[in-house]
């Protein structure tokens, strides 16, 4: 159950995301937690379209579109910008998905990260590039079926673990939330809000209808479901190295795959596979919070 | 004050005396020098900015968008393959409407690696909406640094200042630089038309569809439109102040002259001593120096090629299946006039090749002998059996 929120929407209900859209409940999350006194940044990406149109917004705070590439050099720019002006306890925060973040947007936020630079990253990952049409980015998982890994050529490799990478920057502050536990998710950020040093970095998992093939009204109960079989556990890294578990997940994998069309095509023994990766990246990131 | 300075010390003594705030850079020879200065002073406090090191010239030019529209004064400085690099943000830059100044010190694009002079880095870049600004000494590169960032933020697009690799920002001259007091006098506060301000939110830059991108573009148009007479103001503002004009073009002995040379940067230094050369021998040649590059100054060009038969552009530069850019744009700009000039095109000193007085001579006499131009770049000074291999 979601508490009651009775602060000021930053996040207006006239977007243009589709029914069912995780990227666009993840920003609405992040905006209540993260306040009025915030500049987003956002890249190409599902959300540069939904958040509005030319002379339309949905959105409250100021915002800077940015290129591709270039979230976290922006937020960088503009937090230096709003240091010289005072503007001290504003948040910069970069928005982007999970290719603005895993691919394209890699070289910068990596170089942000090492920099220190006093920004909140917030990745939302719907584990393709779904506003040109679900081509595989290299958040895609394995066995995933996009338009660019069709048929036969379901993609082989698995996902980027980008937790360890932001981690391994010895970053203050990194955690994975998702959009079916609004009340950690909204936790995290003001977590990473209130440190007010270096990078902060936040993977939020954004399900989504249209690229993964569910219904709208399905779109909380896939990522629940991705939590609850150990796919997408919960769990912060302070200083890149202390590890704290949120979830526990008990399920297997089943349910959350055969609830979506673009594993439809996998056999039995696929989900085997995929059922024994889960199992050893769980197992690690256990080891490493001595949980 | 006179001093002796390199001309990328003169660029990074401009950008302190303009109190930018942000600078944000990635190191390629032979930009290397001026950020270098730049760090240093953010470093000792003689610059109250902030210096950030960027992991590549995509991200410099992203962090100065985010800082100018943070509402600050920026700075960065590229080169080459760092300038190509950033291409995608001069045009995110330019159409963002921010009055963001870079120096590009004109290098040659490899492969082969070239750290030598060519104008091609820079002109490659003309369709980005960034007035260019060529510069032939280190007293030019100061100066135009200054008037860059009023000129930038009058009209609310971004300024590249261009200097010549080596031949100028590697080269000591004596500089007269200017007291801060007179610079502010000169340069005032930077005031924001607009920024990110949690006070008063907006979105910067959003979907543009067909019903409203066109005119966006328009409005781009029309702000470069305002720059020759915007900048004839600055430069006059300027004179007064510090007693130093530069133009947009420079008419150097162009009066009764059957042939004007046309070239930017160092390589007309080396023209005004051949044209003094040639003039002693009572020879009728010219000079005209650009200056101002984007918007292109067509109207300035005309008036001071008036009555002139023959001209001979020498580029440095060679945009591959169409010849010398300087060449193109000369044609383009001229070729609706009733009365026009012969134009002559040359490609010369690519990769660091040495530009000499006697290389322009060749090219004067060749000229002036010349029936009628071909239609083709005429290529200098090249090692026929070394291109054929």
């Amino acid at each position: 159950m979601i508490e009651q929120f009775d602060g000021v929407e930053l996040m207006d209900s006239g977007h243009v995301a589709c029914p069912g859209c995780g990227g666009a409940l993840a920003l609405k999350l992040a905006l209540r937690a993260l306040g009025e006194k915030t500049v987003l940044v956002i890249p190409a990406s599902c959300c540069a379209v939904f958040a509005g149109g030319f002379p339309q917004t949905a959105l409250k705070v100021p915002v800077l579109h940015a290129g591709f590439a270039t979230t976290a050099a922006t937020a960088s720019g503009v937090r230096a910008a709003l240091d010289f002006r005072g503007e001290r306890d504003t948040t910069v925060v970069g928005f982007a998905g999970d290719g603005g973040t895993f691919d394209i947007g890699l070289q910068a936020l990596s170089a942000a990260a090492e920099r220190g630079e006093d920004i909140i990253f917030i990745c939302y990952d719907n584990e393709a590039y779904m506003n040109t049409g679900v081509q595989r980015s290299s958040a895609t998982p394995y066995g995933t079926r996009t338009t660019t890994t069709p048929g036969s050529g379901w993609k082989l490799t698995g996902k980027k673990n980008i937790m360890e990478i932001m981690a391994a920057h010895g970053i203050p502050y990194a955690a994975t939330a998702s959009i079916a536990y609004p009340e950690d998710l909204m936790a995290k950020i003001r977590k990473a809000v209130s440190i007010r040093s270096g990078t902060r970095f936040l993977h939020v998992y954004a399900s989504c209808p249209t690229g993964w093939g569910f219904p709208p009204q399905d779109a909380v109960k896939a990522a629940r479901l991705a939590v609850q079989c150990n796919l997408f556990p919960l769990y912060e890294v302070v200083d890149g190295h202390r590890y704290t578990i949120n979830s526990r997940g008990t399920d297997r994998i089943e349910a959350y795959l055969r609830m979506q069309t673009r594993f439809r095509h996998l056999e039995p023994a696929n989900l085997i596979d995929i059922q024994v990766q889960v199992d050893e990246a769980w197992q690690r990131l256990r080891r490493k919070a001595k949980a | 004050m006179r001093q002796v300075l390199e001309g990328s010390q003169a660029v990074a003594f401009a950008v302190r005396l303009a109190r930018a705030k942000v600078i944000s850079a990635y190191p390629i020879t032979p930009q290397t020098h001026i950020v270098e200065e730049l760090a240093k002073f953010c470093a000792d406090g003689s610059l109250d900015g902030r210096f950030i090191c960027v992991e590549s010239e995509h991200s410099a030019m992203a962090t100065m968008i985010g800082a100018a529209a943070g509402g600050v004064r920026t700075f960065t400085a590229s080169s080459s393959h760092g300038l190509a690099y950033m291409h995608e943000m001069l045009h995110w830059a330019s159409a963002a409407r921010l009055p963001i100044v870079m120096a590009e010190v004109n290098r040659a694009l490899g492969p082969g690696w070239n750290l030598w002079l060519d104008q091609t880095d820079s002109l490659a870049q003309r369709d980005t909406g960034w007035i260019q600004l060529y510069c032939e000494d280190s007293q030019e590169a100061m100066d135009t640094t200054l008037q860059a960032y009023l000129l930038a933020e009058t009209v609310n697009l971004p300024v590249m200042v261009v200097l010549d690799a080596f031949f100028l920002s590697h080269t000591f001259e004596p500089v007269d630089v200017p007291g801060q007091a007179a610079v502010d006098g000169f340069l005032p506060t930077f005031q924001p038309k607009f920024q990110l301000d949690p006070a008063a939110p907006c979105t910067l830059y959003p979907m543009a569809g067909p019903a409203v991108y066109m005119e966006m573009r328009q409005s781009l148009q029309a702000a470069m439109d305002r720059v020759p007479a915007v900048y004839a103001r600055i430069q006059d503002d300027f004179a007064a102040r510090f007693g130093r004009s530069y133009g947009v073009v420079e008419a150097f002995r162009c009066d009764d002259a059957e042939v004007v040379l046309v070239m930017a940067g160092t390589t007309a230094s080396t023209c005004r001593e051949m044209v003094q050369n040639l003039r002693a021998q009572g020879q009728r040649v010219g000079l005209l120096k650009l200056k101002l590059f984007r918007p292109f100054p067509a109207e300035a060009i005309h008036r001071c090629l008036k009555g002139v038969p023959k001209v001979a552009v020498v580029d440095r530069n060679n945009s591959a299946g169409a010849g010398g850019i300087f060449a193109q744009e000369l044609k383009a700009a001229l070729c609706n006039r009733q009365e026009r000039p012969a134009i002559y095109s040359y490609v010369a000193g690519l990769g660091g090749r040495d530009i000499t007085t006697g290389t322009l001579e060749s090219i004067y006499w060749k000229t002036l002998e010349a029936a009628e131009p071909t239609q083709d770049s005429q290529w200098v000074d090249v090692h026929e059996e070394l291109a054929k291999s």
